[in-house]
C-alpha cells in the first residue's frame, strides 16, 4: 500500500515530463524512422522504398557540399570558440580591477537574438563600404568580401561566433578562477613561466570543461542554421518571405550550406519529405554518437576525482 | 645616519624595482589588449545604433557618423511597419512558453534530484539526449503532427509542448536542487510534510535563484528563437514573431535599412535591460550549465 502510494506520487512529479518525452520526443523520432524508409510529399501517403533514401545520399552532390560545410564549421568553428573563449578567460583571470565591467562587455554580445547580431554583422563586413573593409584600407589591405565571397562567408561566420562567445567565456572562467592558487605558487617557487604554468597546470585542470565545451560546441555547430540561413538571405540581397527564405540558403555559390539547411530545404521546399527523414536520421545519429562520448567521459572524469 | 639608510642591501631593491617595472608593464599589456577588445566587442552594437539615427539616404553611404540625428526612426518604424504586432507575437511566446515550462518542469525535476525511483538514471540520461539532440531531426514528423490538426501557421506548436516540461529547463533545475541539502527535506518529512508540500514550501523558496536562472534562459531562448517561428508561421504572416520579421523586413514591407536597423536595436536592448538586472542569475546558471 505504502509504496504504492510514493510510486503515485513520484509519477504525479514526473507526469508531464514523461508525457512530453513520449508525445514531442519518442513518437517523433519512432516517425522519423519509419518515413525516412518511404516515399511521399504533403498530399501523398507514405509508399515504403527500403533503403532508397539512403542510398539516394550517395549521390546527392548538395548533400556533400552541406557535409563538407558543416565539417568545415567542426574543424575550424568549434575550435576557434574554444580559443576565443580561453584566452579571454586568462585574460579576465589576470584583470584584477574593472573585470566586472570587462566580463559584463565580453558577455553581452551572446544574448544578443542570432538574427539581429547576424544583421549586423552583414553590415559591419559590407564590402566596399563597411566599417571593416573602411578600416582595413586605411591600415592599407584591400578587404575581402565576406558575405558575399564563397572564401570569407564561413570565416564571417566565425567572427560572429566568436563575438557571441560569451556563454563558453563564464563557463571557462568559473573554472579557470577554480584552480586552486596553491599550484601555481608550488609551480611558481620551481621557477615555471607563465606559459609552464599554463601548459602544466591550467590546462590540464580545466580538461573536463574544454570537452564539455568541445562536444556542445559540435552538437551545436550540426544544428547551426540561424546564422547562416540569415547571411545568405540579408548577404544576397533577395530575401524573400518566410519559408521562400529556403531560396537564398547557401549563398554565395553555397558556401554556407550547412547540413541542416539542406535538410530544411529537402523537406519544406522540394516536399522529399522521406529524404528528409533519412537526412535527419543520419543527423541523430551521429548527434547521439558525440553525445555517448560526453556521458562516458563525463562519468570517467568525475570517478577520477571523487 | 647615512650609513644606516643605506644599509638596505640595494641589489634587493633593484630587483624590486625590476620587478615592480615589469609587474607595470604587464599591467598596461593586458589592460591595452583588454580595451582593445573591449571596442572591439562593442562595435557592432555602437554602429548598429548609429546607423539606425540615419536617414534613409545616409545608411546606404559608408559613413558611420549620423549627419543628422533622427530619433523618429523609432517612431516610424512602429507605425510603417507590423512591428508592434511581431513584437505582441514575441512577448506572448516568450511569456507563456517561460512560466509553462517552470511550471511543468520544476516537479520532474525535483523528483529526478531528491527522490528516489526505479529508472531514475535511465530517465535522466534520456532527458541529457532529447537536449542535445538536433531540433531538425524530429522537425518533419512534428510539422505533420501538428499539420493533422491545423495548428501549423499559429505559434501553438511551440507553446503547447511547453505543458509538457523542457529538458534544458529539467537539466538545469535538477543540478541547482542537487545542492539544497536533503536535511532540510528531511526535517519537512518528518514534520507529517508530503513530498508535494516539501517541494512547494521547503524547496520552492530555497530553489528561487535556480528557477530564476532556469526562467531567463527559456524566455531569452523563444525570444532569440528564428528556428521555431519559421517552421511554424511563415506560411501566415499574422503569427510572425521579431526574429522572423527581422529577416524578412527588406523584401515583405520595402523598408529601408535606418529602420531595419532600428528594429534590430529595438530586438535587442529589452534582452540588454533584463541582464543588466539580473546578471548574477545568469552568471550562477551558466556556470551551473559548465558542470556535471
Amino acid at each position: 500500500m505504502h509504496t504504492v502510494r510514493k510510486n503515485l506520487t513520484t509519477l504525479s512529479f514526473l507526469a508531464p515530463a514523461l508525457i512530453g518525452i513520449a508525445v514531442f520526443f519518442l513518437y517523433p523520432l519512432g516517425s522519423a524512422v519509419y518515413f525516412s524508409f518511404t516515399k511521399f510529399d504533403l498530399l501523398s501517403v507514405p509508399q515504403w522504398v527500403g533503403l532508397d533514401n539512403y542510398r539516394q545520399m550517395a549521390d546527392d552532390p548538395f548533400l556533400l557540399q552541406a557535409v563538407r560545410n558543416t565539417l568545415w564549421m567542426v574543424v575550424v568553428f568549434v575550435p576557434a570558440r574554444i580559443i576565443g573563449a580561453l584566452g579571454l578567460s586568462m585574460l579576465l583571470a589576470q584583470l584584477r580591477r574593472g573585470a566586472g565591467f570587462f566580463r559584463t562587455v565580453f558577455y553581452l554580445p551572446s544574448l544578443i537574438p542570432p538574427v539581429a547580431a547576424t544583421i549586423a554583422f552583414v553590415y559591419l563586413l559590407k564590402p566596399g563600404t563597411g566599417p571593416v573593409d573602411h578600416f582595413l584600407e586605411k591600415i592599407g589591405i584591400s578587404g575581402p568580401l565576406w558575405f558575399n565571397s564563397p572564401t570569407w562567408a564561413k570565416p564571417a561566420l566565425v567572427l560572429l561566433g566568436l563575438w557571441a562567445v560569451g556563454d563558453l567565456l563564464v563557463i571557462f572562467l568559473a573554472a579557470v578562477l577554480g584552480v586552486p592558487e596553491s599550484l601555481y605558487e608550488a609551480a611558481s617557487l620551481d621557477g615555471a613561466n607563465a606559459w609552464h604554468r599554463f601548459r602544466s597546470i591550467t590546462l590540464p585542470s580545466i580538461r573536463p570543461v574544454i570537452l564539455f565545451a568541445a562536444v556542445t560546441g559540435v552538437i551545436y555547430t550540426l544544428q547551426y542554421f540561424d546564422q547562416a540561413a540569415v547571411a545568405g538571405s540579408i548577404a544576397s540581397g533577395q530575401a524573400t518571405v518566410g519559408a521562400g527564405i529556403s531560396q537564398s540558403f547557401g549563398y554565395p555559390e553555397g558556401s554556407t550550406f550547412t547540413y541542416p539547411l539542406w535538410l530544411y530545404t529537402v523537406g519544406f521546399r522540394y516536399n522529399a519529405l522521406g529524404y528528409a527523414n533519412a537526412l535527419a536520421i543520419v543527423l541523430f545519429v551521429v548527434a547521439l554518437a558525440v553525445t555517448v562520448i560526453l556521458m562516458r567521459r563525463a562519468r570517467a572524469f568525475s570517478g577520477e576525482e571523487a | 645616519m647615512t650609513a644606516v639608510l643605506e644599509l638596505p642591501a640595494p641589489p634587493i631593491v633593484e630587483v624590486n624595482h625590476k620587478a615592480k617595472r615589469q609587474n607595470r608593464l604587464a599591467w598596461i599589456a593586458r589592460h591595452s589588449i583588454a580595451i582593445v577588445l573591449v571596442i572591439m566587442f562593442l562595435t557592432p552594437v555602437v554602429y548598429l545604433v548609429l546607423l539606425s539615427l540615419m536617414t534613409s539616404k545616409q545608411a546606404l553611404t559608408s559613413n558611420y557618423w549620423p549627419d543628422t540625428w533622427h530619433f523618429e526612426n523609432y517612431v516610424n518604424v512602429f507605425r510603417s511597419t507590423p512591428l508592434p504586432r511581431y513584437l505582441l507575437n514575441t512577448v506572448s511566446y516568450a511569456v507563456s512558453v517561460t512560466l509553462l515550462t517552470l511550471l511543468s518542469s520544476v516537479p520532474a525535476a525535483y523528483a529526478l534530484a531528491k527522490l528516489k525511483f526505479r529508472g531514475q538514471n535511465a530517465l535522466f540520461l534520456t532527458i541529457i539526449c532529447v537536449m542535445m539532440l538536433p531540433p531538425q531531426v524530429v522537425t518533419v514528423p512534428l510539422y505533420l503532427m501538428w499539420a493533422r490538426y491545423g495548428l501549423t501557421g499559429s505559434l501553438a506548436p511551440l507553446i503547447v509542448p511547453a505543458l509538457f516540461g523542457d529538458a534544458f529547463t529539467i537539466f538545469l533545475l535538477r543540478q541547482f536542487l542537487l545542492t539544497i541539502p536533503t536535511e532540510y527535506l528531511d526535517a519537512a518529512r518528518v514534520d507529517g510534510c508530503g513530498e508535494w508540500r516539501t517541494l512547494l514550501r521547503v524547496v520552492l523558496p530555497m530553489a528561487r535563484p535556480g528557477i530564476a536562472a532556469a526562467g531567463l534562459f527559456q524566455f531569452f531562448f523563444c525570444w532569440n528563437d528564428y528556428y521555431g517561428p519559421l517552421l511554424y508561421t511563415s506560411e501566415n504572416e499574422h503569427s510572425w514573431t521579431l526574429t522572423l520579421g527581422l529577416a524578412s523586413f527588406r523584401t515583405v514591407h520595402h523598408v529601408d535599412w535606418n529602420l531595419v536597423t532600428a528594429a534590430t536595436v529595438l530586438a535587442m536592448a529589452p534582452l540588454i535591460i533584463i541582464f543588466f538586472f539580473a546578471q548574477r542569475a545568469f552568471v550562477q546558471g551558466i556556470t551551473l550549465t559548465g558542470q556535471k
